[in-house]
Order: structure tokens, then sequence, then C-alpha cells
């Protein structure tokens, strides 16, 4: 297979029992890029996202990440594989018996590093990264707000500083100022670190400022993929009600006037 | 199949021209790299370390993430080396370390004193609580008298079916079990004595006073009050415990209440249960070994155990069953919304609920010293 593209989709079905979830999907995603997966509740996209970690086995079909089948990979392989595969999940998913400190180091130390030295400092400069304190590395994740736990899990998924970067809702439940970080923050790091990016997310905002990619599933099936401009002339029905209604005119307007 | 750009490894150079010493470092240069090859970072050190090397050439490394940077960085003594030429987006990785202030570590202390004294500051706490429980479940007794139409009487069934009709045949199994057992064992002494026919009055006695009702407690308290208390703290967890305050439903009508009712009930009635389960178990055993038929033990056993017995295990039983329900229910509301402090509270439960339960038992004892003896 190709090595150009980090996420290859081939002949996606996926079912529950009698119920289709995904139609044939095909997706080829290049490296380095930023794409928002959109569609209405409940049509498969956090299962799309699942497939892509390697949680969930498509019924049919076959999924390449970076360039391997998820089929064909054995265990230590594929573990290999997702040491360069950070994934955030909706409700962050910190391990809750250790503290901020531990749970960013703890990828680190599962990789072997064994000097406490180097593990604090790179603790410490991400958590300076998404914007902590050094006194939050001490608090529980019972402790912490919204935000911060979602701060604090994208610096554990980003500490081994992945080629592939995957966010289930990375900005669902933070308000608008901290959901406007969060895009500032991934978009320096992307110059920085030049990783690819697969999100799942109804953040009109993040389309715009931030993905070079969207991919729109409706229907169980994919109806268009592509950058932004291309995508909203799309015809269908699901994408004329969520790229066109009033608040994502409001949004995109402002993009042209800010924008020329 | 072609290799994962991952695998491309860091690779180190040496060259020696001129008499001058040069290094090139080329390839991939990350954590992982560099953590599957921890010589490379002993050889730059060495090589620091001889002061021979005039040039660092970095303009061959693809990639450099921050922790590769950082190893460099410390290998070089927490310094950039003379002659080091590095691609210009390499270098703001490096300044990065330059600047970073590291705050203090934790200190890990373990002091004696503090943590005795807040190990007896949570116990007088915990007993506080339980009192302030068991005072709140009058009140609501008393306000659900005034108001019977508001009695939790759905709850109530559930839990009676989930914690006694559900726990019988465990019960009587280990009723049962224990019976033979104990029956077989005092056997065994008899026999020596000849006193075949008083192994109706030590398994009468020992089982219906003693050994059905605690048998029948720790059982319970380990079956229903672990589920009682983890029930609780997952409603915790999912914010059910807030969707009731909110909707201005109390949680000790609906959930402590409920659990205390249907234990104290059913309670004696399982120490019943367990009773006859084990004087089968005897009575079986002891037809076996002594040939004391059936007959003889069911129609002795009125005569030897004296009413007042029976008594006694049902009342401390009713006991049990209060205590176990309001332990179980007092740290289900300990619970906070954590993986680890559900385990631990519900560990704690099973645990302070069994000793509790032997603690009455022993208190019964001694306040029915004189009572029920033959």
């Amino acid at each position: 297979m190709s090595n150009d593209f980090a996420i290859q989709m081939e002949h996606i079905w996926t079912r529950f029992g009698d119920k289709v979830i995904h139609k044939d999907i095909n997706l080829n995603l290049p490296r380095g890029e930023i794409l928002g997966l959109v569609g209405a509740s409940g049509c498969g996209k956090t299962t799309l996202l699942r497939e892509i970690i390697g949680l969930q086995i498509p019924s049919e079909g076959e999924v390449f990440v970076m360039g391997q089948s998820l089929k064909k990979i054995t265990v230590g392989h594929g573990q290999r594989l997702r040491s360069d595969c950070g994934v955030l999940f909706q409700k962050g998913a910190l391990f809750s018996v250790l503290d901020v400190f531990d749970n960013i180091a703890f990828p680190l130390r599962e990789v072997g590093v064994k000097d406490e030295e180097l593990i604090s400092r790179l603790v410490f400069m991400k958590l300076a990264m998404v914007g902590l304190s050094p006194d939050d590395a001490w608090l529980k994740p019972a402790d912490l707000s919204g935000g911060m736990i979602k701060r604090v899990a994208l610096a554990r998924t980003m500490i081994l500083e992945p080629g592939l970067l995957l966010l289930d809702e990375p900005t669902s439940g933070l308000d608008p100022i901290s959901s406007e970080d969060f895009v500032t923050l991934l978009s320096e790091l992307h110059r920085d670190l030049k990783f690819t990016v697969v999100m799942v997310t109804h953040d009109l905002d993040i389309l715009r400022d931030l993905c070079t990619q969207v991919a729109v599933l409706a229907d169980n099936q994919l109806v268009a993929f592509g950058p932004l401009a291309s995508v909203l002339n799309c015809p269908h029905p699901f994408v004329k009600s969520f790229f066109h209604n009033r608040r994502a005119r409001r949004v995109f307007q402002y993009q042209e006037e800010a924008h020329g | 199949m072609t290799e994962l750009n991952l695998e491309v490894t860091p690779t180190l150079d040496v060259l020696d021209q001129d008499g001058e010493r040069s290094v090139q470092l080329s390839g991939v240069w990350n954590l992982r790299g560099l953590t599957a090859e921890p010589a490379l970072t002993q050889k730059i050190t060495r090589l620091v370390n001889d002061n021979k090397v005039k040039h660092w050439d970095m303009q061959n490394v693809e990639v450099l993430d921050n922790a590769a940077a950082l190893m460099l960085w410390q290998a070089w003594g927490n310094r950039l080396p003379d002659g080091l030429q590095l691609r210009p987006e390499h270098q703001r990785l490096f300044e990065r370390w330059q600047e970073q202030v590291l705050p203090p570590l934790r200190a890990a202390k373990i002091q004696f004193w503090p943590i005795l004294q807040k190990l007896l500051k949570d116990f007088w706490l915990q007993l506080v609580d339980v009192v302030f429980l068991l005072g709140q479940l009058f009140l609501d007794i008393s306000y659900l008298l005034r108001h019977p139409s508001e009695i939790p009487w759905a709850e109530i069934s559930i839990t009676i079916y989930e914690s006694g009709v559900r726990a019988l045949g465990i019960t009587a199994l280990v009723g049962f079990l224990i019976g033979i057992v104990l029956s077989y064992l005092s056997a065994l002494q008899l026999k020596i004595f000849g006193a075949e026919i008083y192994i109706i009055d030590i398994l009468g006695l020992s089982i219906i006073r003693e050994l059905g009702p605690l048998l029948a407690a720790i059982l319970v308290a380990g079956r229903s009050g672990s589920a009682m208390t983890a029930q609780i703290g997952i409603m915790r967890v999912t914010e059910e415990l807030d969707a009731l305050s909110a909707m201005g439903i109390s949680h000790s009508v609906r959930i402590i209440l409920p659990n205390v009712a249907a234990l104290t009930l059913i309670m004696p009635l399982i120490s019943i249960w367990t009773d006859a389960a084990a004087l089968i178990g005897g009575m079986f055993s002891a037809q076996n070994t002594l040939d004391i038929s059936y007959q003889q033990f069911f129609f002795k056993l009125p005569d030897v155990v004296p009413l007042a017995n029976v008594f006694i295990g049902i009342g401390k039983s009713a006991v049990f069953g209060l205590m176990i329900a309001l332990i179980a229910c007092h740290f289900g509301f300990r619970i906070k919304p954590n993986t680890e402090s559900l385990g631990n509270e519900t560990t704690n439960s099973v645990v302070a609920a069994i000793t509790v339960v032997i603690m009455i038992d022993a208190v019964f004892a001694i306040l029915f010293m004189g009572v029920g003896m033959p």
C-alpha cells in the first residue's frame, strides 16, 4: 500500500445485528491533513473513528492506518502503531486513580522511559503547552473541570507526539473561549509537529478555522469529502441543512468578510 | 509490505578528518527511536566527555521531536555544544528547553502522627454520620407514618426480592453444608463419651441461637450490602442522585429507607431459612454417623432448645439487617465519582458490615447470657 496516506478505508460496511451503520465507505486521507468528520447524531461517526483506532472491526472492508492494514497487524505491531496514534476520547478517559502528572506521564512510562527528570520535563512542557499551570499537576481527575479534563487528556494524547491524532468531539462541553483556545493550540501544534488529525465534530467554527478536509456522513454513506469549499457545494439534503442553515450562514459569512 | 515511517531509526556517524572530529546525526530522532536504542544517548555523552568533537551536524535530521531534543540537550550537559549546525525549525525546540524552569517535585514524606490523627478523625466523623443517618431514618419513618401514601412500596418490594428471595439458594447451600460439617465433627467427639444423643442439643442451640443468624448476616452483608453500596455509588457517578435532589426527592426516603426496611424485614426470615437448612444438614449427618433417626431428632429438638433461643435469633437478625443496610448506604453516599473510590468504599462497606454484625452478636451474647439455656 502507498505510504502517502495516513488513513485509507476501503469498502467499509458495518452492521450491528440487522442494523446497517456504514454502507460501502471509501476514504483516503493524505498525511498532514486535518479531517473533520461531520454527520447527524447516531449516523456512525464515532463508530467510524473506533474502526480507525482499531477498537472495533468493520463487518466488511479494510482499514489501513499509516499504510498498514489493521487486519494483518500482529499484537506487538499493533501496539507500536498505537503508540504512533494518539486518541482523545470524548470524556477525556483520564485514569481516575492517577493524578494529572501521572496521567500525562503514563504513555512515556509505557514506552519504556526510565529517566524521571526527562519525564517531568516533558510532562511540564506539555502542561504548559495546553495552558495549565504546574500546580495543576498534582490534582486528581475528579478535582478538574470539564475544560481542564479535555486539556489534560490532550496533553496525554500529545506526549508521544504521535503521527496521527484521533479526536472524538474535542470541543464538546467547552465554552466558546476554551474552544477557541483549543483551535489555536491545535493549529500551533500542527504547524510544529505536522501530524494528521481526524476529528469528529459538530462545531462549524472548527470546520472553518482548522480543518483542511471535511467528510460528511449521512444516510449511512460518505456523501461528501474534500476541502470545505467543495463540500459546501454538495447538493445532498443533509449537507444543505447542516451547512446552509441560518447559523452556518452566519459562521461562513464572517469568514468571507474576514478573508475578503 | 513497505516499512512504516516510525521504523526509520536515528543514526549517528563519527567522522575523523584532518585531526578534527565531527559528528553527523541523521534519520528520525524521536522518543520511540531513542528509547529503543539507549546506547545512542550514552554514546553522545561519551563523545561530549572526550571533548574532541569540533562539529555537530544535525542538518540531515529529518524528524526531531521535543523529547529527542530534550534527550540530546541533556546528553550535551544541558547546553548547546559549540560548532552545532542545525535546521532553523529545530532551533526552536532547543530554545524551549533552555527556557524551561522545572517546578519543584512533590516531596513524598510519610508522617506517622498526622496519618493517625486523620484516621481517628475519619473514624469519628463516620460514626457521627451513621448516627445522623439513623436519626434521619427515624424522622423519615415518623413522616411516612403521617403520610402513608408516600411509603415507597415499590422500592421496598424490589429490595426484598433482590436481597431476600435471590439469596435463598446460597444461604440454604451454605447452611446445609455447615450443618453437615458441624454435626460430623461433634459426632466424632460425642462417640468417645457415648453421649451421641446430645448431638441434638449441640446442633439445636448453636445453630438456632448463634450460627444461623450469623451465617445469614455475613452472606447477606457480602452479597446485598456490597451491591447496595456500589449501586448508590454508580448513581453518584451518573449524576442520578443529583437528578433526584433536583426533583426534590429525598435520598433517605427513596434509597436508604427502602433498603433498611427491606433488610430488617427479610433478615429474620433468611435466618430462619438458614437455620432450617443447617438443621436438615445436621440431621442428615447425625443419621449417617450416629444412627439418630430424623424422627427422634425432630421430636427431641423442641425439648432441648427453649423457645427463647428462636426469639433471640430472630431479634438479632433484625438488628443485623438494619445495620447492614445502614452501613451499606452510608458508604454508598461516601463514594466520589471516580473508580478508585468506588472500589474502596465497597470494600469498606462489606468489611464494616461484617465487623459490626460480629460486634452486635457479642453484645447480644452478653445481654442474654442467662436467657434460653436449658
